[in-house]
């Protein structure tokens, strides 16, 4: 493969970010009438907006790959990336757009009335998000290793800078921006290779490696499916995008309610459309390029394929498209998490000040560098759908009782999260050690949330219970605000 | 091996949290009982110690609540097996055992009804007897009236002298906390009203103003007075309107576009105004009236007196947990000693005395280190920034309305 044009396309992505994230708000908002300066965002720039921050290298690379490794497994993950949403809508987006509240930690000092709370809660969102970068730089270093031959390292270096350079400069000064501009690069970098391939296939040239049978044996089918794994992920997923600290963000750009769901539908509608074409390429991918199904391999399908199956110039044109669609997924994902938890760090540490924001940005981008570059990546989707895992067994009870129980007390929210957190911690982390020792264990261990949530939802309810007289007192006014809608007042 | 490098790091992360918190505990230790002095000493320190614990819970009163936490302090701090603390309205809090719940009920009354200090002995409760001291809280002449707060009843057996006497010492001493937790309540209502009456009103000069150019047109345009006429109406309605300290910032720039239209008729092309909104922080909660006066200040003191007037640049930007505001003009600037002036109050009802009452409130409603940012010299024009947080106020009671929201 020509590696100037995977230089190039880095280049022109990593440029257009920068330049959109630091010009964007002076060229497109710059006026002398009110009325186009105090117009919000549309809900459709906003879905983009969402949709550009919360497709990842896992979406982007990982899905594929998965497809291609395991076959209808793989399918669970666009699903539950996008039902998660619908979790959202239908339980916390709305109310904790009126609680006011700004981040988690903000949502759970105002509802708990206790600093330890926010304490642990931004310490976990810290967590969360630092290894949910991880990820991200991984799928860089893969990247750049398939599609310019450099050192694996490079990748990973390259994208922390750029997200921490920017971020710690003020170039996301108007995120959505930048935000909505990649995940319509996104979408089109996939959307296009996968309409060309089809219609080069369409040919009979090249033919199939696998003749169907061979493709898509019923051994990957939807029927072999083992119950308790697919359960478990689908937890995972669907309660796990509640957490995230980069998407709730998201829903204060909307000016009422009403946008803030018909935002939400179509973000439902971009995911889904979106979610189609990482599914052919995998379905492609194991019909034309089954000698890629190897683990740490399989995710670069993606990178891959356009250039095997279209010779010439048209391959390589193709492959620049999916690498720039791919570097877009790095550099959104990235730079949203770390505005956030810049957020989080800047004020719960060093005192909200400006300055305390630049240096949280650049170690929020630093120490997930430093893990990315000890361990090695073992399939981008499993370890994003380990995260989910965590946050949905830690931040995630939290959320939904805190918005929905009365009865959730500073001391119970506390019990679970650090239940969850550790058990979840334990299974992720200690899984190959403990499943070695006791192989029966070993699918509760690669997906532990279909155990340790309900044990941290029981947990944070039996402590809560025993801690009855601990109520905030205003919990009873704080409820009302989440629940009450909201009038406007002209 | 990934798995194994990443146990490693996490067992390296759990170790070393492990470590820090030994060491910090050992330190607690250490430092607790290094020149821990004489028994003297060391009883000040405890009876000192109890006491601050039990006053975090009597500063809000004594509700039945704070009485449960501060009693567990007090009945340590005078030594007895149960304590009760009754407030006016007789309910109790016991700490202890809870069978003297009703004769702390017949004591309570008794020393609220003749607010003096009583000692009763074997007291039969179930099976065993005990004695008891009970204290009235006498207040002085707070918010709440003169006249017994409520009652502290100490249970032991038998009662001494020392305990009689230590057990007025504690009810004054409680009531001193209360009267104290009631100056807090009522500073915060100081400071609350006084963001109230800071809350900027409209000069006169500006109604003055407004009204003739508006009369100027009545008879060369009357279609552009109908205008401003609305205009002035809109104005005054957002800037009159009595509910809700807060405001958003898209209501404040829809104020600040009908204020720029009146005194637009006056100064015609000389007033140019640049906008920079970022989206993300157009529904930000913001001090009502927290940016007009910023845009005013240049347009009176800025660009007034400046040979054919200029322009004003009002910006917003998103900048992570926080929303960045500035108003910048190039008119004819402001003395920066004058403004230090200003700012610390020095000149009441002088000129920009708009931009010391925004600072005031920003302030006192988001602390001391989110004040106003201004940068000026004589003929360099200013440049006012605020910061605002857009998770809101830190203090709720000052944001919400009664029913507790936010107002929009």
């Amino acid at each position: 493969m020509n590696p100037v044009i995977g230089y190039a396309a880095i280049a022109a992505v990593a440029l257009a970010s920068a330049l959109i994230g630091f010009y964007g708000l002076r060229i497109s908002r710059t006026t002398s009438d009110f009325y186009v300066a105090s117009r919000t965002v549309r809900p459709w720039w906003n879905a983009s907006a969402i949709g550009g921050e919360y497709l990842s290298a896992a979406s982007f690379l990982g899905i594929a790959g998965l497809i291609l490794l395991q076959g209808a497994g793989g399918l669970w993950f666009p699903i539950g990336y996008t039902a998660g949403y619908l979790m959202l809508l239908l339980f916390v987006a709305a109310p904790l757009r009126r609680s006011g509240a700004f981040t988690i930690p903000d949502f759970t000092e105002a509802r708990l009335e206790s600093i330890w709370a926010r304490r642990v809660t931004s310490t976990l969102v810290i967590v969360v998000g630092w290894f949910y970068i991880v990820p991200q730089l991984q799928g860089a270093a893969l990247t750049v290793r398939i599609t310019t031959g450099l050192p694996s390292w490079v990748g990973s270096v390259a994208v922390a800078i750029i997200v921490g350079v920017i971020v710690a400069a003020g170039g996301m000064r108007s995120i959505t921006f930048v935000q909505a501009f990649q995940f319509w690069l996104k979408l089109t970098a996939l959307a296009v290779p996968v309409v060309a391939l089809l219609l080069i296939l369409g040919g009979g040239e090249p033919a199939p490696q696998l003749t169907p049978a061979e493709a898509f044996p019923p051994a990957a089918g939807p029927a072999e499916l083992d119950a308790y794994r697919t359960v478990s992920l689908m937890v995972a997923l669907l309660l796990g995008t509640l957490g995230l600290p980069h998407v709730l963000v998201r829903f204060y750009t909307n000016p009422d309610g009403v946008a803030a769901r018909r935002t939400t539908v179509i973000v439902l509608v971009l995911l889904s459309v979106f979610y189609l074409f990482p599914t052919a390429f995998g379905l492609l991918g194991r019909a034309f390029a089954p000698d890629l199904a190897a683990s740490g391999e399989a995710d670069a399908l993606v990178l891959l394929l356009p250039g095997r199956l279209v010779p010439g110039i048209g391959g390589e044109l193709l492959t620049a498209l999916v690498i720039a669609g791919a570097f877009a997924a790095f550099l959104s994902t990235s730079s949203g998490l770390v505005v956030s938890l810049a957020g989080v760090i800047s004020q719960d540490l060093l005192g909200g000040s400006v300055r305390g924001f630049r240096i949280a940005a650049i170690a929020s981008s630093f120490i997930p560098l430093l893990v990315a570059l000890t361990t090695e990546s073992a399939g981008l989707a499993g370890s994003v759908g380990l995260v989910f895992a965590f946050t949905a067994s830690t931040l995630c009870p939290m959320l939904i009782l805190g918005i929905w129980w009365r009865g959730l007390t500073a001391r119970g929210a506390i019990a679970g999260m650090v239940a969850g957190a550790v058990l979840s911690g334990a299974a992720i982390l200690g899984g190959p050690l403990f499943s070695a020792a006791a192989p029966a264990l070993r699918p509760f261990l690669e997906q532990p949330a279909a155990w340790t949530v309900p044990i941290a939802i029981t947990v944070t309810v039996l402590v809560s219970r025993a801690d009855r007289h601990r109520i905030p007192r205003g919990a009873d006014a704080f409820l009302t605000r989440l629940h009450v809608p909201e009038q406007r007042v002209r | 091996m990934p798995e194994s490098t990443l146990l490693a790091a996490a067992l390296g992360v759990v170790g070393g949290a492990l470590a820090v918190g030994l060491v910090l505990f050992l330190r607690r230790i250490v430092l607790a009982s290094k020149e821990l002095g004489t028994d003297a000493e060391q009883a000040t320190y405890q009876t000192l110690h109890l006491a601050s614990r039990a006053a975090e819970h009597l500063r809000g009163g004594i509700d039945e609540l704070d009485a449960l936490r501060a009693g567990k302090h007090l009945r340590a701090l005078l030594g007895c097996e149960s304590l009760a603390i009754v407030d006016r309205s007789g309910t109790i809090a016991i700490d202890g055992d809870d069978a003297v719940r009703p004769v702390a009920e017949r004591l309570a009354a008794a020393a609220l009804a003749s607010g003096r200090q009583q000692v009763q002995r074997r007291i039969p409760i179930g099976a065993w007897e005990t004695d008891a001291v009970v204290a009235p809280i006498l207040g002085g002449a707070g918010p709440l009236g003169a006249g017994p707060l409520g009652a502290i009843v100490a249970f032991a057996s038998p009662v001494r002298s020392g305990l009689v006497r230590a057990t007025g010492e504690v009810a004054e001493w409680v009531a001193a906390q209360i009267e104290l937790g009631e100056l807090d309540a009522s500073r915060a209502a100081l400071a609350e009203a006084e963001v109230r009456a800071l809350r900027a009103q409209i000069s006169p000069h500006f109604i003055y103003n407004s009204l003739n150019a508006i009369a100027s047109f009545i008879n060369t345009d009357p279609a552009q007075a109908r205008e401003l006429v609305l205009e002035f109406a809109d104005f005054t309605r957002y800037s009159f309107r009595r509910h809700g300290d807060f405001t958003t910032v898209a209501e404040e720039l829809r104020s600040i576009d009908s204020y720029l239209r009146l005194e637009r008729a006056r100064f015609g092309e000389r007033l140019k105004v640049t906008l920079q909104i970022a989206p993300e922080v157009l529904s930000t909660v913001v001090p009502f009236l927290s940016i007009q006066p910023l845009v005013e200040n240049a347009v009176r003191h800025g660009l007034e007196s400046k040979e054919g007037g200029g322009t004003i640049t009002i910006e917003a930007a998103d900048s992570g947990a926080f929303a960045e505001i500035s108003v910048e003009d190039d008119g004819v600037g402001i003395d920066p000693q004058t403004l230090a002036a200003v700012l610390a109050g020095g000149t009441p009802g002088g000129e920009h005395v708009g931009l010391r009452n925004v600072d005031a409130r920003l302030r006192q409603v988001y602390g001391d280190e989110l004040g106003l940012v201004v940068e000026t010299n004589v003929g360099a024009g200013t440049l006012v920034r605020m910061r605002v947080p857009k998770a809101g106020p830190r203090r709720p009671t000052a944001a919400t309305s009664p029913d507790g929201r936010l107002e929009p």
